[in-house]
């Protein structure tokens, strides 16, 4: 369980980023928190990350205080933030490197999880010999490699193109079923909100607020992203979330 | 990875670049065997001097001292200069106290410095060695302030969230994210080191390359004069591609950044 209490972030320019935030990531949930640009969402992940000192309030897992990053949670980055001068196998066992696993071991693992996100074969192969879509692969691969129980994903699908977006999120919730990850998903796409999660925080923007607290009752299973995308819950869902966001944007 | 030499770069032809220099030959030849201006004698003069010159024990030893300078006043600019440019880079304290100054000797001519650096050190070698590590420390430096500031803010996020300590940050993600700027800082280093003998020496007058042009120049020995040119020049060439050659190796992976 990540608990966010009473944070608040105020950047040394003046800009208030977050004001008086308290949340709860349940366990083995996949929560996204949704909003406009500016609404604070990726400093509030930085935050969880122990990337972003809060100015006021504390985050703490399993009842732990978070003073900085720590091996319990992983990050997704929005530009995937690769190596670009080491190769696929490096790149996603990058995080078992800084742990100071042996070679053999820690590319084992990477072989693994590179099958596990699709990209096998391309082991050899340079970041920039790669599409943005699989560059987000490697970039999952590694988070996954180490082996957290939280993963925070920062707009990951936001500089890949529609169709790729939507095959990536529905692997994605293949990848993560029956794993038991908590998962916080930053996006700003209520499509994309609804159809991955548990729950979603509506934010507002300017400075970032909590205005909501939503849990979409789409019924998943296991059931095909089509299926899924004609779901009433679903359609609810994001009309809904529509109507509270539309009067804050503009 | 070092010592390899630097690859053939495909853009170039080869053969272009011969017929160039033929071109030119010539032309240098021709002026001389006409005898229009009497300190350029004929090539083939120069040449067949130069090969005099070159096996000469004189040239041998001017040569190696000339080297020696050269090398211990880079690899003086090196090991200060990268560690100086990542601090300033950093630390923005350090990085503010110093860059006005980099800056300025960086466009600053330091030839002017030499006169007083012999007062100071003294005329001799180690004058020679100073001169070779101001001409190249301060664009290297700069160069290697201006890698480690462009190392995306995210490479570094995604190092410190993965649980990076300070030495991994640094060998595994700072500097192989800087080092195609070290590197281009290293090669016009190592050019500027070059003028930096050849400039101290010239200045001293006793020592090495520079005593020779001096004796060539005042006794109107044009031919080995040019042969010396030439030779310089030819080094000066050689180890920027050498350098340049490293670079190309080093963009390939760090095109896409």
């Amino acid at each position: 369980m990540v608990e966010v209490r009473r944070v608040s972030k105020r950047y040394a320019t003046g800009v208030e980023a977050l004001r008086d935030v308290s949340l709860a990531f349940p366990r083995g949930r996949l929560t996204t928190l949704l909003g406009p640009s500016g609404c604070g969402k990726t400093t509030l992940l930085k935050v969880v990350a122990g990337l972003v000192q809060p100015t006021t309030g504390e985050v703490r897992i399993e009842g732990r205080r978070v003073e900085g990053p720590g091996p319990e949670r992983a990050f997704v980055f929005q530009d995937f933030a690769l190596l670009p001068w080491a190769t696929v196998l490096r790149n996603v066992a990058f995080g078992l490197e800084l742990r100071g696993l042996p070679r053999e071991a820690r590319e084992e693992t990477a072989r693994r999880w590179i099958a596990e996100v699709g990209l096998g074969g391309f082991e050899q192969s340079y970041p920039h010999q790669l599409s943005g879509g699989m560059r987000q692969r490697v970039g999952l691969a590694r988070a996954l490699a180490v082996d957290a129980a939280i993963i925070l994903m920062d707009e990951p699908f936001s500089a890949v193109d529609e169709q790729t977006r939507r095959k990536f999120q529905e692997d994605l919730l293949v990848l993560l079923r029956d794993r038991g990850k908590t998962v916080i998903f930053v996006t700003h796409s209520i499509e994309e909100a609804v159809y991955l999660s548990d729950q979603i925080v509506l934010l507002t923007p300017r400075p970032g607020t909590v205005h909501r607290v939503v849990q979409p009752s789409v019924e998943r299973g296991r059931r095909s992203a089509d299926e899924i995308r004609r779901d009433k819950g679903y359609l609810d869902a994001v009309d809904e979330i529509w109507q509270e966001l539309k009067q804050h944007v503009g | 990875m070092w010592g390899e030499a630097p690859e053939t770069d495909g853009r170039r032809s080869p053969l272009l670049t011969a017929a160039a220099l033929a071109v030119w030959c010539l032309v240098w030849e021709a002026v001389g065997r006409a005898g229009v201006v009497s300190i350029v004698p004929p090539l083939s003069r120069v040449a067949a001097s130069g090969l005099t010159v070159v096996t000469s024990a004189k040239f041998a030893n001017a040569a190696w001292i000339s080297l020696k300078a050269f090398a211990l006043g880079l690899g003086l600019a090196i090991v200060v200069g990268i560690p100086l440019g990542i601090l300033m880079a950093r630390s923005e304290t350090v990085g503010r106290i110093l860059r006005v100054w980099v800056n300025v000797f960086v466009s600053a001519p330091v030839s002017a410095l030499v006169p007083m650096l012999m007062a100071v050190v003294g005329i001799g070698q180690t004058t020679v060695v100073v001169t070779v590590f101001l001409f190249a420390v301060f664009v290297i430096v700069l160069d290697t302030e201006v890698g480690v500031r462009q190392v995306s803010r995210s490479l570094l996020e995604m190092a410190s969230c993965f649980g990076a300590g300070r030495g991994a940050l640094y060998w595994k993600v700072l500097l192989p994210a800087a080092l195609p700027e070290i590197l281009a800082g290293l090669r016009l280093g190592a050019i500027r080191g070059v003028k930096g003998v050849v400039i101290g020496q010239l200045l001293i007058a006793i020592l090495g390359v520079g005593e020779l042009f001096e004796t060539y120049s005042q006794n109107f020995l044009f031919e080995e004069f040019w042969a010396l040119v030439i030779v310089v020049f030819a080094f000066a060439y050689l180890v920027s591609e050498a350098v340049a050659g490293l670079e190309r190796r080093v963009e390939h992976y760090a095109r896409a950044r």
